[in-house]
């Protein structure tokens, strides 16, 4: 598995544990009722589950696994794609920032973080996706 | 393919089913609404599918594809993935039948089972990811 794909996924799983802690409060909170400010997280348990675990792992494994070039870079543009996850990070972190301080702009710039994220990674890997040579 | 990734994907495939049997109760809610208010269905349905199908079938996937851990344990702690299999199931299920009836007459009992099916799901997804994060590597 290359660095870049073991960054990708390890970052998955860390927002997995977070996601699934912040899930698991608000489900118990249904429950008994101890806090009434909880269901605030359910933004942020979304983006870190849908965004943060599932699209990064499986940009992760993408990036590892797809038909490698036969000439050049075996994986493509390596700096692009190490620009993807930290773009697409970064739009994350942006969109969590939304929901603690409640500043709109945050959301916008964080959605474009995770756009230009995926049209980087597109860009890498695009050509890879083809019948095994 | 190992046995528990076949309990796995085959678990998550019948959650797949489930969801989708739900999704057709949501969708014609307006025609039974008066006879069950299956509105109190949607986090269920969504957490069937986020959980019940993509979340196992991944964990499936990932524990018979990625890196072996070591020769004489290529898949990491059986332990640790047999918990994590049982902990999200039972949590799973205890959510899909606790909620909606939490929803519909709230008490002691219900708002705990939500607790408990909270404390096991968040055990199984721990689980899984201790196991895996070993197996995330170079070579």
């Amino acid at each position: 598995m290359p660095r870049l794909s073991v960054w990708f996924i390890r970052a998955s799983l860390v927002y997995l544990a977070v996601g699934f802690t912040f899930g698991a409060l608000m489900l118990a909170n249904k429950g008994l009722a101890f806090n009434l400010h909880l269901d605030h997280l359910l933004p942020v348990h979304m983006e870190f589950l849908l965004v943060g675990w599932m699209m990064q792992l499986a940009l992760g494994v993408a990036y590892w696994i797809l038909p490698r070039y036969v000439k050049g870079l075996p994986r493509g543009n390596e700096t692009m794609a190490w620009l993807s996850l930290i773009f697409l990070n970064t739009g994350i972190l942006m969109m969590t920032m939304n929901t603690v301080f409640n500043v709109t702009w945050f959301m916008l710039i964080g959605r474009v973080f995770e756009a230009v994220s995926a049209l980087t990674f597109l860009l890498v890997a695009w050509r890879r996706v083809r019948p095994s040579s | 393919m190992p046995l528990l990734t076949r309990w796995f994907i085959r678990t998550s495939f019948v959650y797949l089913g489930i969801a989708l049997a739900v999704g057709i109760l949501l969708a014609g809610q307006s025609l039974w609404s008066s006879l069950l208010p299956v509105a109190i269905l949607f986090p269920g349905y969504i957490h069937l599918l986020t959980v019940g199908w993509l979340t196992l079938l991944i964990f499936g996937v990932a524990y018979w594809m990625f890196p072996k851990y070591s020769l004489a344990h290529p898949h990491g702690s059986d332990v640790l993935i047999w918990a994590a299999y049982i902990l999200l199931n039972l949590g799973l299920v205890m959510r899909i039948v606790g909620e909606p009836l939490d929803n519909l007459r709230r008490d002691a009992f219900w708002g705990w089972l939500l607790v408990f099916s909270a404390l096991l799901q968040w055990l199984g997804g721990i689980a899984f990811i201790i196991n895996l994060w070993k197996r995330v590597k170079t070579k």
